[in-house]
């Protein structure tokens, strides 16, 4: 068990006119090597829920254990913490500030206080595995394309070798192949190094097809929790939301309606086009 | 974490003192300022306390809210208030090492300390009740006139108003940066000053980055909406007096004339 949330509430701006609850009752456990998707409307929390995790946002209310410690103890060392639970903010190019990418990726380490050996090492095993080679390395950071950019501020987070990674809308605002990138160097960091992942998006494609379970906000609450298909089978619910389910969903639906033979709950296209073959074939 | 600064931010309420008119609040503000500088004693003192306190509770504004903005001020205060109460000369009343304190420097100090704190109050209400838009609103009409001797009122008010806007911004974007670098394991709050002034590139170089990319958007946003200064351009919603803005005048007026008696009692 890596996260465990307890009846966590955050009001911002408590105690002034600006009072707002960002989240309500929210509780769930996440185990480890898990990957899961975080969704939900633009407002409803899912920002303020991942701040929580590892200490920036203290909850109004409940509490929060990680590996069974509760992160609110008086003397619970919360640097440590942030290296072990790591978090990609939306946006993360914009936390970059050092001369060259090098440098840049080498800040997370340089805090945890490890060797200039362990650093280095750390920082080319990070841009190695957000996929930037060695001609990178010493070019300034502002000078990269945004793609680039996010992937550096990415290994900027994963030198630091966290337990826990969570991203919140990695892929926002970049091109198809770049999205397909990003998010197949996270699920293989996921398959190879087991690390649990927590990726925030707001495509219902990319997270029928990376994660192993869902959760669901809306207006500060949880709503669901479960596996891909059993959450997208409550596409009529999600829609109310303002969310949706993965397009596929819709014609696989469809598809039923018109009496062909396919399982109800498929997510992902291929998944679909193995059965719409099954289907056609066995006519 | 950045959220303390209350100067110049807008709290959304709908009281009496919001519904004024921006140039009643400029010019009231205006008349409780030099208030504090008329008043010689402590009758003129208390006639400007009863009247703050009244317009705090119209205003619907937390008390506890207001008085955040003082914080940012408290060194100020503390040097102002000692200079008086050190440096004044006359009857002596107690003496340590080179310092000596006078009886007309309590005096002194006492005044000054509420001069000061009323008047941060004062100008609080005023940002606090009105947004920054309304604001700069105002003051471009009421300095209409500079316009015909040349001044660039419109521009001036407009940068204001840019600026005005881009605090609350900035203090959001400040938020958002130290905490990405906070989850690297960035720490603002511990360390000598040296070590603190570091740890502040982190936060500074994509501060002014991002500062720079929001003003020229801005001012690219603008161009392209052919913002061309203030030759001819109207308002959406003009300003109006009503009812309500010439009782408040009415007030004011009788205000300072008590001020002015007052001052001779
Ligand atoms: N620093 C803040 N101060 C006050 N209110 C905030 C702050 N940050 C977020 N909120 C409010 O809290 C609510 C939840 O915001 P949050 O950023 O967590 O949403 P989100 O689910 O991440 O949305 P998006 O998909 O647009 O990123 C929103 O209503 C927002 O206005
Ligand atoms: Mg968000």
């Amino acid at each position: 068990m890596a996260i465990k949330v307890e009846h966590i509430d955050h009001i911002y701006g408590a105690g002034t006119a600006f009072a707002q609850y960002a989240l309500r009752d929210v509780n769930f456990t996440i185990e480890d090597g898990e990957f899961v998707g975080l969704i939900g409307h633009t407002g409803s929390g899912k920002s303020t829920l991942i701040q929580h995790l590892n200490g920036l946002l203290r909850a109004s209310n409940g509490q929060i254990y990680y590996n069974g410690e509760c992160i609110y103890t008086n003397d619970y060392d919360m640097r440590a913490l942030r290296g072990k639970v790591g978090l990609v903010f939306q946006y993360p190019e914009h936390q970059l500030f050092e001369a060259d990418v090098f440098s840049d990726v080498c800040f997370g380490p340089k805090n945890l206080g490890l060797s200039k050996e362990e650093i280095d090492a750390r920082a080319r095993e990070a841009l190695g595995q957000v996929g930037l080679d060695e001609s990178f390395y010493r070019q300034s950071p502002f000078e990269l394309s945004g793609g680039q950019k996010r992937r550096v501020a990415i290994a900027g987070v994963l030198a630091m070798h966290p337990e826990v990674l969570i991203l919140d809308e990695p892929t926002a605002g970049l091109d198809p192949k770049g999205r397909d990138e990003i998010l197949e160097e996270i699920s293989e960091l996921h398959r190879k190094k087991g690390m649990t992942i927590i990726l925030v998006s707001h495509s219902m494609e990319d997270i029928a097809r990376y994660a192993s379970r869902l959760l669901v906000m809306n207006q500060g609450e949880k709503v669901f929790d479960g596996t891909p298909k059993e959450v997208f089978r409550h596409y009529r619910e999600l829609e109310a939301m303002g969310l949706a389910a993965p397009q596929i969903t819709y014609i696989v639906h469809e598809l039923q309606e018109r009496g062909v033979g396919i399982p109800q709950d498929l997510t992902t296209v291929e998944e679909a086009r193995d059965a719409i073959l099954q289907a056609w074939k066995g006519k | 974490m950045l959220r303390e600064i209350t100067l110049g931010q807008y709290y959304p309420v709908d009281s009496l003192i919001h519904r004024l008119d921006p140039r009643t609040k400029l010019f009231g503000t205006l008349v409780f300022l030099v208030s504090l500088f008329l008043s010689r004693n402590i009758w003129g003192y208390l006639l400007a306390t009863a009247v703050l306190t009244a317009v705090i509770r119209m205003s619907q504004v937390p008390f506890s809210y207001m008085i955040k903005g003082l914080k940012a001020v408290v060194i100020l205060l503390l040097i102002s208030v000692s200079f008086n109460l050190f440096l004044t000369s006359g009857e002596v009343l107690a003496r340590f090492w080179i310092f000596s304190v006078t009886r007309e420097g309590v005096r002194m100090a006492g005044f000054m300390a509420v001069r000061l704190i009323y008047l941060i109050l004062g100008s609080t209400i005023m940002t606090l009740t009105t947004t920054p838009n309304a604001l700069t609103d105002g003051l471009e009409k009421s300095l209409g006139l500079l316009h015909k001797i040349g001044v660039p009122v419109h521009e001036i008010s407009m940068m204001m108003s840019i600026a005005l806007r881009f605090i609350p911004i900035l203090v959001e974007e400040t938020d958002k940066i130290m905490k990405a670098q906070m989850a690297r394991g960035a720490d603002f709050e511990s360390g000598n000053l040296i070590q603190r002034v570091k740890a502040m590139v982190p936060l500074l170089v994509p501060l002014f980055i991002s500062a720079f990319r929001r003003a020229t958007d801005l001012a690219m946003a603008m161009e392209a909406r052919c913002y061309r200064g203030g030759e001819g351009r109207t308002k959406m919603k003009p300003l109006h007096y009503s009812g309500r803005d010439h009782v408040a005048y009415g007030l004011m007026l009788t205000y300072l004339s008590g001020i002015v008696i007052l001052r001779y009692l």
